[in-house]
């Protein structure tokens, strides 16, 4: 083998597969456009991908995005503070007593089975149409995936490690700090990453079936309107906001969990 | 105070201790009206069949399990539970924090038993010269081979700087090899720094090259049959090893274990152990 088709080799094991999805996207937007421009595809039912491009230039050059975003982002950061502060302390609780652990582990994991989205209809009727709903159903959501990994978490310390803390003579609050939060951390990081990703899911989703104001209300209203090359760019939108804040919780899940 | 009593490290009088309460199926005598003097400054270890009660009666003397009957006392204090200042353990495997550091291991147990900030990297450095490791301070255990975790526990035991050292089944989990060399290590350590050390083990090879004395269980309840004295001084060198003395003792400890070898894998067919023992391998090495 050459000196040349072995530097060629590299360079397509680091970027090949990078290669791949980026010609998969664009084999999609090509599709799309071929669809409408070439295959006769209602424009009414979908746009042009290059009319949905000046949709979203115009959306984000006008700023008038951000005051369903902020409404969005508000409701999204209170349901996951509320979920992770009430799920890693009710789950550490929990985790403390066996007979806890045997009560309510499965009692959690079978609620967490539901699809409590179901009862949004329930939630609207207590708390109306503003963002106390979609904070309320927010929290009840990620609850679950948030206390279940904390019980996993901080029940499944290996005992050695609290035997040894305690012979060197760790206090209470010792063995809390330096081994069982970092013993547990990567579990209940898992948890709080979930929690995230199903609060975001379950917010905008509700914002598009009963609401007054937020993203996913904005989207059903320029549907509703037959707006649809400005509802496609809202669309893009949420998906780039989700992108970005999936990977911000991605990294910080994988900065808890670095080295061991 | 006796000339006796100042030359005891440990005393362990009358101790009994079961697993679970009388009634349960679990129930298990695992410790049978046993006393024992640990010797300052001598090397004792605990021999004995799969669930004899050997590390139970490690536990009891280290304060983390409190026996069901009877009193251990270190020194002139009895014990009621963890020493930090006086015993030091040093497990089987993993015992290290595994997000942290070897340096910071070592920061952190003497953080626990309360060393003063000033001194703890002194000692941590020390320590670690002491077992060969000072060019691995900065790595993480999972970065070490099982015989050099097993020395950076020890070293973090030795930065405690406790009189007694209490070890179960420290080179349990390593292949034979390893656990000749770290038997050696330990005997040039015991010859510098006179702690008195009680090792668990299954190996009679191990027991005889490491121990001033070797303390022979019975099968469960465990209960001390026979101590026997191994005289040759530390450091003890490998030419040890293939001594016909050493043989010889070795032979004379296989004698006494063998029929409650028998008899504990008899009972091995009933609902067993609570706490003791993770393993049995081991057997005759070495």
């Amino acid at each position: 083998m050459t000196a040349q088709s072995g530097a060629r080799r590299k360079w397509l094991d680091r970027y090949g597969s990078r290669l791949v999805q980026v010609a998969f996207v664009a084999a999609i937007l090509l599709l799309w456009h071929l669809a409408t421009t070439r295959w006769g595809v209602n424009k009414i039912l979908l746009p042009s991908p290059l009319s949905v491009w000046q949709q979203f230039v115009d959306v984000i050059r006008k700023g008038e995005f951000l005051a369903d975003l902020q409404i969005t982002l508000m409701e999204l950061a209170v349901a996951f503070v509320v979920a992770t502060v009430s799920g890693t302390v009710v789950g550490y609780v929990i985790s403390r007593s066996p007979y806890l652990i045997k009560v309510f582990e499965p009692l959690f994991a079978g609620i967490y089975s539901i699809p409590i989205i179901l009862f949004l209809p329930l939630y609207v009727l207590f708390f109306g149409l503003g963002p106390a709903s979609k904070i309320a159903l927010g929290i009840t959501i990620s609850f679950f995936p948030v206390v279940l990994s904390t019980i996993a978490g901080f029940g499944n310390v290996d005992r050695v490690l609290v035997t040894a803390a305690k012979s060197m003579g760790a206090s209470d609050w010792q063995l809390f700090r330096h081994v069982l939060v970092p013993a547990a951390l990567p579990v209940v990081l898992s948890g709080l990453r979930m929690g995230f990703t199903i609060a975001l899911l379950s917010i905008i989703g509700s914002e598009t079936i009963a609401s007054l104001a937020g993203l996913g209300h904005r989207i059903v209203n320029l549907a509703e309107n037959m707006d649809m090359a400005r509802m496609f760019a809202y669309i893009v939108f949420v998906i780039i906001i989700a992108v970005f804040l999936n990977t911000a919780v991605s990294a910080l899940d994988a900065r808890g969990k670095r080295q061991r | 105070m006796t000339q006796a009593a100042t030359n005891t490290a440990i005393s362990v009088r009358n101790v009994s201790h079961s697993f679970g309460e009388a009634d349960e199926a679990r129930h298990v005598k695992a410790l049978l009206d046993t006393s024992l003097d640990v010797t300052r400054g001598e090397l004792l270890c605990l021999i004995g069949p799969s669930g004899c009660g050997k590390s139970t009666l490690l536990n009891v003397m280290g304060g983390l399990i409190a026996p069901t009957t009877g009193t251990v006392m270190v020194g002139d204090k009895p014990v009621h539970g963890p020493m930090p200042n006086d015993i030091a353990f040093i497990f089987q495997e993993n015992a290290l924090f595994p997000w942290s550091t070897i340096h910071e291991n070592m920061i952190l147990g003497m953080s626990f038993q309360g060393v003063p900030k000033a001194e703890r990297a002194d000692r941590a450095q020390r320590a670690l010269e002491a077992v060969g490791l000072d060019e691995f301070a900065g790595h993480y255990p999972s970065q070490l081979s099982g015989g050099m975790r097993q020395r950076a526990a020890l070293a973090r035991a030795l930065s405690l700087e406790t009189n007694i050292l209490l070890m179960d089944e420290p080179f349990g989990a390593l292949d034979e090899q390893t656990r000749m060399v770290l038997g050696e290590d330990l005997s040039v350590l015991l010859s510098r720094s006179k702690k008195t050390i009680v090792f668990v083990t299954h190996s009679l090879g191990e027991a005889v090259f490491l121990a001033d004395r070797v303390a022979v269980f019975s099968a469960r309840p465990g209960t001390i049959k026979e101590i026997i004295t191994v005289d040759e001084p530390h450091p003890r060198k490998s030419a040890f090893m293939t001594s016909a003395r050493f043989h010889q003792q070795r032979d004379q400890l296989y004698d006494l274990l063998h029929d409650e070898i028998r008899k504990s894998m008899a009972q091995s067919g009933k609902p067993k152990r609570a706490y003791e023992d993770q393993s049995s391998r081991a057997g005759p090495a070495a």
